[in-house]
């Protein structure tokens, strides 16, 4: 049965990429402190060849991801609350922000900002290979997801699907 | 033990039970003519001026004079967590209540004029919290503070009202005459914790004056991510009111 309030499709898919986007910007940046700062100690707190600008980036980059994690969430529960979720969307979502971020991070952070390297006292070159492969391989798997699951149509507990 | 005391701290002491009596007495008065009040909140209530009270008297006031990481608990609990709970403890609501309507009315007057609603603004609530951390522990103030009493007492006073302020104009528990969009609120909200997160960093390399460095080293990493915990109830406090908010009004409930 067609419901009025699902005449616009094409609106939510939007709406899945953002919020797995924030979420995945967000979920990255938690592992990497729960992970390389936390568990490992890999990364350092504070960096004293950081350059301000790189803390600023740094600063600003810790806030919104903390921010966006429960954001992200939010407004998954949202578009389920809608019945407009689509996991694979979703998740495309996810892997595209996660490995954006991880490459800026990667990239402009680590090398050009220096807010700290992913490994002291060792040769940093195979570690930042790994890190920013890992990035574009989460960039090209989220892109594909995404563009595979655009003509889908979202899980509808209410139509019995 | 009460010999221990200082008259300052005698004084806390009793302005802070005079704070949880007051709460405890409108909630008296008020609750045979409306609904009763949550003892969730009283709860809360009592916990914020409790945790507000331990920043300013007693062992963790007495060793943040000379020890800077028990300086920045203090603040944690000062600043961030109390406010917090005695927001979310509605007290305005409670005093709205109780007071009769015509003093009510003048109250809500209070409330809606141009002073009031340009603190309670998320922006300048942020500048005003954040940008006095800067002042406090960039310049000369954070050693200036402890020479003199009466610089102390003020800031204390400050790093309070501003976390309250920030907190009130952040999540709205109480009535609140000049709503911001959430949208806005976000932005700022995101802001104000970047200010917060380099500061904690800026003060892990460059020690305020007369602060020893391993000191401000475990000082700005309790601040970082004790900010971060303090700070991660209220976000998902903002976006939870947010996601309710924003609920499909048209949406039919299936049994």
């Amino acid at each position: 049965m067609a419901n009025p309030q699902y005449v616009s499709e094409k609106q939510f898919n939007p709406r899945n990429i953002w919020s797995g986007f924030l979420f995945g910007v967000g979920i990255v940046t938690f592992l990497d402190e729960a992970i390389f700062h936390q568990l490992l100690h890999w990364h350092h707190f504070y960096d004293k060849s950081t350059t301000s600008i790189g803390l600023v980036s740094d600063g600003f980059f810790h806030a919104l991801s903390w921010f966006t994690t429960v954001g992200g969430l939010f407004l998954l529960a949202d578009l389920r609350r809608q019945e407009s979720l689509k996991w694979k969307t979703w998740l495309g979502g996810v892997l595209l922000g996660a490995g954006l971020f991880q490459f800026y991070d990667g990239t402009i952070q680590h090398k050009l900002m220096m807010v700290h390297q992913i490994r002291y006292n060792v040769d940093v070159l195979p570690y930042d290979v790994v890190w920013n492969l890992t990035a574009i391989i989460m960039i090209a798997i989220g892109y594909y997801l995404i563009l595979k699951s655009k003509n889908t149509k979202p899980l509808r507990e209410s139509e019995g699907v | 033990m009460l010999l221990h005391f200082n008259y300052g701290e005698l004084f806390l002491l009793v302005i802070s039970g005079m704070g949880i009596l007051v709460y405890l007495v409108c909630i008296a008065i008020s609750n045979p003519y409306y609904k009763k009040w949550p003892i969730s909140r009283m709860i809360l209530w009592i916990l914020g001026v409790l945790l507000a009270v331990s920043a300013v008297v007693g062992p963790i006031a007495a060793r943040a004079h000379h020890d800077f990481v028990f300086h920045m608990i203090g603040h944690l609990l000062l600043g961030m967590l109390a406010p917090l709970l005695l927001v979310l403890s509605a007290p305005m609501t409670l005093l709205l209540r109780t007071l009769s309507t015509s003093h009510a009315r003048r109250l809500t007057t209070i409330l809606r004029s141009k002073p009031v609603q340009f603190v309670t603004n998320p922006l300048t609530a942020s500048v005003l919290n954040i940008g006095g951390l800067w002042l406090l522990y960039t310049t000369n103030l954070y050693k200036m503070m402890h020479h003199y009493l009466t610089l102390h007492v003020l800031i204390h006073i400050h790093v309070f009202l501003v976390g309250y302020l920030f907190t009130v104009s952040m999540i709205y528990i109480d009535p609140m005459p000049h709503r911001k969009s959430y949208f806005y609120r976000a932005i700022v909200f995101v802001l104000a914790l970047t200010g917060h997160g380099i500061l904690s960093k800026y003060i892990y390399a460059f020690p305020p004056t007369g602060v020893a460095q391993t000191q401000a080293e475990q000082g700005g990493i309790l601040m970082y991510y004790g900010g971060d915990a303090v700070d991660l109830i209220l976000i998902i406090i903002f976006c939870s009111q947010w996601y309710r908010a924003c609920r499909p009004k048209n949406v039919v409930l299936s049994s």
